[in-house]
């Protein structure tokens, strides 16, 4: 067997994952956005909630096809690279991805065929049914992902068992084969860290849906372009975007006292924490696993024990407790930790300050405050992957992370050394859970092509991502109706294309005049092109 | 709390072979002339024409694929052996079908968004090849099922990549190619808006079938006279001589069905030609999932491959409520976009 086959299987596993995690998260947060414009059209008929919906869903459209043709290397990855592992897991983790087949891939590409193609097809109140349903089928499938992934971090509900072939124990090479069993469903996927994770891998969907849609929004804002629409839809996500920002760090803080609880090296690895005892939060720093110290070290002292444990001076376990051989690499997971933590914590600063200004109704004048949220959704995107890599990289040297050993008054199992015990037959080291029968060459080559590939679906995505922003919302019409008379249906149009104009003029803000007559002008524009557009319908009646 | 309703006295590896046969019949036959429309694809004339044949498979080829994907988590739930073993063993072919679904995907996705020709173009070699890429392969990992592959004791394979390529499996991959250009031409038949284009379908029927006949009767010699294993699974079961015989009247009535101007007939004809192959397939096959090519002993079974009772059992009552609940979804799909394609605004 070639030692490199595992660390080049971890390099592909890792420019996949993280390639494919650039789109869902984004389609899950852009679809609770996309139900919320399709509700309120369908609440207060006002067409530019129509028209928004529209075009956010083109982006959706071409972010979701993404996700689908980059997620089903990861389906078929866990067989083609890591077959022992899947061999060790598939009773459990195959479970789980199969549900997932079952309740949320087929719902949500189903839906959103009619989504997409549908909205001339059916009724404006079954495509809010699709959109709905789309959203809540990417929100089964981070289910069941999460449910999946956390058992790989802290298992229950399964037994690891002695494998049997013809009524007799199956030994290979003199050694007994094991695989873990689900014993009860329920405990396994509601593992100790399930919920936790899963609040939080939404939230932060969410965060990247909405500082996506504020993006664009405040790009059309700063070119005056669009700026109705723009207002509108900057102002839904940064309300969305300010709750969630607050939310997160709750979330972040209880997912921190679950780790300190069932993977103590990996939060160690976190903080850089190398000895045991009370703790300081780290805020900067450059961990050094030789020197076995964290250099240039800057923190708040005490606050880690407080935060993990509720008490200033309890002792965290550190570094020291680990066994070197079950160390994770601490500098990725250090950095990675805390560029999550620090994108988080200037989140929570940058929507509270735009809520505050948008109350004064400022907020749309303050330019440089637009450009940096243009470029915020860059950092949202950097912090959901680098929390997924702290929490892949800070479970390694494991692919399914052992049980740390407790005595029976909780309290964590030390040996005669002083260090924290794993229950070692349940955890499966990353090293040993490779394909046996694939040859190192054979990935150098999958994952030059995949680095090609995903290089130019980056570009193309880019490109055409660029060339639907430039080209904008088109005001829509109206959803059809059945034909049951067609003056009826010229009468609608024409009360809907007066309420928008109503709307959007009293909706002009008066305190800045410059913003007021260049809003003006796109608001004729727009109903400029909203007529050439009924017109058009009408030649087509 | 468990979900545990007393069906482990049923013989629970034999329904997940069966089911894991469904999910296969449903993504060969849905996917299937997706496939093949891809594989037509050069044959439209004009920009309109191409852009008509990718809005035919437009609002469905993704939930297509989604059989697929779920054939994979059920086999990889079900069988975490033979998922392990033919997913490691077939590496390379498996990493050539993966870049080929990608490039498909985003062609149909990416051609119609931008308008210079080159770019169109670009996409339209995309989508045709990595089709017709994908079609093989699937053709060849079913040959390579048939004869067979060489496993040690562990159930890891131990050949290379040339073991996989062999006359019989290269063939079995033109037979599946050649299966789904014919259902693709079927399908672009009943979808395509009626005029020139749709009369040109009805002469590539013609062809296509033809092709396919002299592929499936080549295939068919192959296999009685190389892969004796084929055999005698069906002179154990009598009854199997049924899926023969619906084979063989699914592949005559496609013919006299375009004879007859019954399009829908020919199509579902081939829809059930494409269930019948899947069951010839997994007659020849039984109890084997991966058949060791070296010694009969260490091949996988469904047996030996097979999760824990518990999980196969938990596991059919999740398809038992998601199954129905799919159905549902493919109906209201298949439904809103039944009629014949007219290019939209919305349209790829």
């Amino acid at each position: 067997m070639d030692i490199n086959v595992a660390e080049l299987s971890r390099i592909q596993f890792a420019l996949t994952i993280m390639f494919h995690y650039l789109f869902p998260p984004l389609t899950i947060g852009m679809g609770i956005v996309m139900v919320y414009l399709e509700g309120m059209f369908l609440w207060k008929k006002d067409p530019i909630y129509l028209s928004a919906a529209k075009f956010w869903t083109q982006l959706f459209a071409v972010s979701f096809a993404m996700g689908v043709a980059t997620g089903i290397v990861m389906e078929f990855q866990f067989g083609t690279n890591w077959a022992v592992y899947s061999r060790f897991v598939g009773d459990v983790f195959g479970s789980a991805l199969a549900a997932e087949g079952i309740f949320a891939f087929f719902l949500e590409s189903g839906f959103l065929a009619v989504l997409v193609f549908g909205w001339n097809k059916v009724s404006a109140g079954f495509h809010f049914f699709a959109t709905l349903m789309v959203s809540l089928g990417s929100i089964f499938s981070a289910v069941w992902i999460i449910v999946a992934n956390s058992w790989q971090q802290t298992p229950a509900g399964h037994l690891i068992v002695q494998m049997f072939r013809d009524g007799k124990p199956w030994i290979i090479q003199g050694r007994p084969v094991f695989r873990a069993e689900i014993t009860d469903f329920w405990s396994m996927i509601f593992n100790p860290s399930t919920l936790e994770r899963l609040l939080h891998t939404l939230l932060g969907a969410f965060t990247l849906g909405t500082f996506f849609i504020m993006s664009i929004s405040a790009y059309y804002l700063l070119r005056r372009r669009h700026q109705e629409f723009a207002k509108r839809s900057f102002t839904g996500a940064l309300i969305l975007a300010t709750i969630v920002s607050i939310f997160q760090l709750f979330s972040g803080h209880s997912n921190a006292k679950m780790v300190a609880y069932y993977q103590p090296a990996k939060l160690a690895a976190f903080e850089g924490l190398f000895q045991t005892g009370p703790a300081r939060l780290s805020i900067l720093g450059w961990p050094n696993p030789e020197a076995k110290k964290t250099e240039y070290e800057l923190g708040i002292p005490g606050l880690l024990s407080f935060l993990a444990l509720g008490d200033s001076h309890a002792p965290v376990i550190g570094l020291d407790r680990v066994p070197e051989k079950y160390w994770p690499p601490i500098r990725i997971s250090f950095m990675s930790y805390h560029l999550m933590v620090a994108i988080g914590t200037f989140f929570i600063l940058l929507t509270l300050f735009a809520s505050f200004l948008r109350l004064k109704r400022t907020l749309f004048e303050k330019r440089w405050l637009l450009w940096i949220f243009v470029g915020a959704v860059g950092l949202a995107m950097i912090a959901n992957e680098v929390g997924w890599v702290a929490a892949e990289v800070g479970r390694q040297p494991w692919t399914v992370h052992p049980t740390t050993l407790r005595n029976s008054s909780g309290e964590v199992a030390l040996n005669e050394q002083g260090q924290i015990q794993y229950r070692l037959e349940e955890g499966l080291l990353t090293q040993q859970a490779i394909s046996e029968s694939v040859r190192s060459t054979e990935v150098v080559l999958s994952i030059i092509t995949f680095g090609f590939i995903y290089l130019l679906l980056l570009v193309i995505w880019l490109l055409v991502l660029n060339n639907k922003i430039h080209h904008g919302p088109s005001i829509a019409t109206r959803m059809p109706v059945p034909p049951s008379s067609d003056t009826d249906n010229d009468t609608d149009n024409d009360t809907d294309n007066k309420g928008l104009l109503e709307t959007v003029s009293s909706r002009v803000e008066k305190s800045d005049s410059m913003t007021e007559s260049k809003s003006n002008e796109s608001k004729s524009n727009e109903s400029k092109s909203n007529e050439s557009k009924s017109n058009k319908s009408k030649e087509d009646i | 709390m468990d979900l545990n309703f007393g069906l482990q006295q049923l013989d629970l590896p034999l329904i997940w072979y069966i089911l894991l046969g469904i999910l296969m019949s449903g993504y060969a036959i849905l996917d299937g002339f997706d496939l093949g429309v891809g594989i037509l694809h050069p044959l439209a004339q004009t920009d309109q024409e191409r852009r008509i044949f990718i809005n035919t498979i437009g609002p469905i080829w993704d939930g297509n694929e989604v059989w697929l994907v779920t054939f994979g988590g059920a086999l990889f739930a079900a069988f975490p052996e033979a998922y392990a073993t033919a997913f490691s063993a077939f590496y390379i072919p498996f990493m050539l079908l993966l870049f080929a679904l990608i490039f498909r995907a985003v062609s149909i996705e990416f051609r119609s968004k931008m308008e210079s020709a080159l770019w169109r173009t670009c996409w339209d070699y995309g989508f045709f090849l990595s089709s017709l890429l994908a079609s093989i392969l699937f053709g060849v990992a079913v040959g390579n099922m048939m004869i067979g592959i060489p496993l040690d004791a562990r159930g890891i394979f131990t050949g290379d990549i040339l073991t996989l390529l062999s006359p019989y499996t290269i063939l079995l991959g033109l037979l599946t190619a050649s299966l789904f250009t014919m259902h693709g031409t079927l399908f672009l038949h009943l979808k395509v808006p009626y005029g020139g284009l749709h009369q040109r379908t009805s002469e590539w029927m013609w062809h296509a079938w033809g092709m396919f006949l002299v592929l499936f009767l080549l295939a068919t010699i192959y296999t009685f006279a190389f892969v004796p294993r084929a055999i005698p699974n069906f002179e154990r079961a009598p009854w199997a001589s049924l899926i023969i015989f619906m084979t063989v009247l699914s592949v005559a009535n496609i013919p006299r069905s375009i004879y007859m101007k019954l399009p829908g007939q020919a199509f579902l004809s081939s829809s059930i030609l494409i269930i019948s192959l899947v069951c010839l397939f997994g007659m020849a096959l039984w109890p084997n999932l991966i058949t060791a090519s070296n010694q009969s002993g260490l091949s996988l079974t469904i047996y030996n491959a097979s999760s824990s009772l518990g999980t196969l059992n938990r596991m059919l009552i999740i398809a038992c409520i998601g199954m129905p609940l799919v159905l549902i979804y493919l109906f209201i799909i298949y439904w809103t976009f039944r009629k014949r394609v007219e290019i939209e605004e919305h349209s790829y």
